[in-house]
């Protein structure tokens, strides 16, 4: 039951974000929106007891990705200068929000899954694995059964690093 | 070695480390000898020969690899054939083109050489996890390559488009991966086939194979996914639409084949029924789009739309013989769509784009040996004996009715009969002779250009003459597909 509600619950949150990302007129906002949005996804990974997971949404999506997407936001916004900069505190004020919201996650994860990283929590579609944590099983599965999708991966990850550069060189 | 793996995984995927290892040393020797772009050409075409040498060597298996992820059977090597053909034959048009053009070897090849090793893995991929990746490996890479030209502002157009659209494709694909991952708990393939077996399907399941079908439509081209590859096609380099066209298309109906048919059997009601709309508008409005076209590049994607359309036969058909048919279509729009690029290729010198109707005028004075290739290519493309597309549709048709799809075999017919129209208007063109042209730089067929030419003539000629081995690889290959009703026994 409490799952339930918390999953409708997440849900509607997570789709009206992700709404709100398409619909806001400006950029940042529908950055901060879309760190929202993942942060969601975050809790629901929680919820599903796939801590470790959760943990890397947090991470590298609502952390290092979007990151990157405020820096090309504001690389482009560059160009149409003021509204950007009209107020400086206003992008501190972002800033702190942010990382406070970042903070706020981690520490739910950490005090949620506290004591709770044992088999006993093992997701009961896990199989016969013997390890310990989520993140071990999680590695075990890539590193066994998932071993050549995730070179393949590896590969996908070098292309797309060679194309970045390819199509964004200045040709001498 | 991990658990449960053997030595025996890793060597069955060979074909796919020596394409993986030779991409690696191509992206390494474009560093160390940056302005050698035949030896780059060399290494990448020795890397297809060999990866070729392993699949063949593989051809005659039917087992699967680690851990069920990947079929090593005759349908996958089929597959691996068409991509890695179809990349050495694009490599060897580009050559010529990426000098004009004046662009970088190094980065290309190795772009071709990974976009190859998705399609690998879409052709023997047996889950869903697998397939995926596959899958965009080689979109990634045809992403960078669709937008090689970077001065163009066409084909930067082309590269966004193809990027968003993509992405965004591929989002609704991952959904309907994600809702029969919900509903079966399993993404391997056999897995789905067995949780869904004499199931009742319900609404869930109906959108989940809408939205793979939608998802597939949009690499295949299919309409109404289609309104990117016009543009896609008319933008990017040559050499990369002609990759596109036939590797990018043959690997996605390899993954499409495998989900559909290996996959979701037992909603082969639900999925025959959509994929019978999707053909028939699919090659509707790729012939009907084609016939008002004057840029031959916008021409031939029509033209490839309205070939995926005929291709989805086969699947519609869902008989052993209906597969076969399409494996045969494929192999042979392999030689007459690569070789119809090629000329566009060909055409294209340091002052002349060469992708208008109007630029093969006084083709066959300027050119006769171009001029009769592009016939031949012409005349296979419309379905006209004696060239390998007239066998291919042959076979098409006769499988759709046979499996008791009469009327799309008779809409295929009439389609057939349109597109007649604006492949004869090319070969129109290139027999005028038109003295007021102005005089443009004279054609030059470079060795690496007549290779890739003299391939597909041979091919789109020797499978029209003597298709029986054609026939008999294709037949062997859908044995290789589980579960499908037989069929009565093709025409020999």
């Amino acid at each position: 039951m409490a799952e339930a509600i918390a999953f409708y619950t997440l849900a509607v949150l997570i789709l009206g974000l992700g709404v709100a990302v398409i619909t806001t007129p400006k950029t940042v906002h529908s950055v901060v929106f879309l760190v929202l949005n993942f942060l969601c996804v975050a809790v629901l990974y929680v919820v599903l007891r796939a801590e470790f997971l959760a943990v890397i949404q947090v991470l590298v999506y609502a952390g290092g990705i979007v990151v990157l997407y405020l820096f090309v936001v504001m690389l482009v916004n560059l160009k149409r200068a003021p509204e950007a900069h009209e107020d400086p505190r206003r992008l501190a004020r972002l800033g702190l929000a942010l990382s406070g919201a970042v903070l706020l996650e981690l520490a739910g994860i950490v005090v949620y899954s506290y004591g709770r990283v044992t088999p006993a929590s093992a997701p009961a579609a896990a199989g016969p694995l013997t390890g310990a944590g989520n993140t071990e099983e999680l590695g075990w599965l890539l590193y066994t059964d998932y071993l050549i999708p995730f070179e393949v991966a590896s590969v996908l990850l070098l292309v797309a690093m060679v194309g970045a550069i390819v199509l964004a060189r200045r040709e001498s | 070695m991990p658990e449960g793996f053997s030595a025996l995984d890793f060597y069955y995927i060979l074909p796919e480390i020596v394409v993986t290892g030779g991409a690696l040393v191509v992206l390494l020797l474009s560093v160390v000898t940056p302005r050698r772009d035949d030896v780059l050409l060399g290494v990448s075409l020795a890397t297809v020969a060999a990866a070729l040498y392993w699949v063949a060597a593989f051809a005659g298996l039917d087992v699967t690899a680690s851990k069920g992820l990947l079929a090593i059977d005759g349908f996958a090597a089929f597959f691996k054939v068409v991509a890695l053909g179809s990349a050495a034959v694009t490599m060897l048009m580009s050559s010529p083109y990426l000098r004009v053009e004046g662009l970088r070897a190094g980065e290309y090849y190795f772009l071709i050489l990974c976009a190859t090793l998705g399609m690998m893995f879409m052709a023997s991929g047996m889950d869903l996890i697998t397939l995926f990746i596959g899958l965009e490996t080689m979109a990634v890479s045809f992403y960078v390559l669709a937008g090689y030209l970077k001065p163009n502002p066409r084909s930067n157009e082309a590269a966004v488009k193809y990027f968003l659209l993509g992405a965004f494709s591929l989002g609704v694909l991952l959904y309907g991966m994600s809702i029969l991952y919900g509903v079966t708990g399993t993404t391997s393939l056999e897995g789905t086939a067995a949780a869904l077996a004499g199931q009742e399907s319900g609404p869930l399941l109906v959108l989940a194979v809408v939205l793979v079908a939608a998802g597939m439509g949009f690499k295949i081209a299919a309409v109404p996914f289609h309104m990117w590859a016009p543009d896609v096609y008319e933008g990017a380099p040559t050499p990369v639409t002609a990759f596109l066209s036939v590797g990018s298309k043959a690997a996605s109906f390899a993954m499409l084949v495998r989900i559909f048919l290996e996959g979701l059997p037992s909603l082969g009601a639900e999925w025959t029924a959509l994929f019978w709309g999707l053909a028939v508008v699919t090659m509707t409005v790729g012939n009907i789009a084609a016939l008002t076209q004057s840029n031959l590049k916008r021409m031939l994607a029509y033209s490839s739309i309205a070939h995926a359309g005929y291709l989805l036969m086969g699947v519609v058909a869902g008989t052993q013989r209906g597969v076969a048919a399409m494996l045969v279509y494929v192999g042979v729009y392999l030689f007459m769509q690569l070789g119809a690029f090629a000329v566009v290729a060909a055409m294209r010198r340091s002052d002349v784009v060469g992708d208008e109707l109007k630029d093969l005028t006084g083709l066959s004075r300027r050119s006769p040996m171009m001029a009769f290739a592009m016939l031949f290519f012409m005349l296979s493309l419309g379905g006209i004996p004696p060239t390998a597309g007239f066998m291919g549709k042959v076979w098409l048709f006769g499988a759709a009715i046979d499996a008791g799809f009469v009327w799309l075999a008779v809409i295929a017919v009439a389609n057939s009969a349109v597109s007649l129209y604006y492949y004869l208007r090319v070969v129109v063109f290139m027999w005028i002779n038109d003295e007021t042209a102005p005089a443009s730089s004279p054609l030059v067929l470079g060795p690496a250009m007549t290779a890739a030419l003299v391939v597909a003539v041979v091919g789109t000629v020797v499978f029209g003459l003597y298709p029986q081995f054609l026939f008999a690889s294709a037949e062997a290959a859908a044995t290789a597909i589980e579960g499908l009703g037989a069929g009565t026994s093709a025409l020999r």
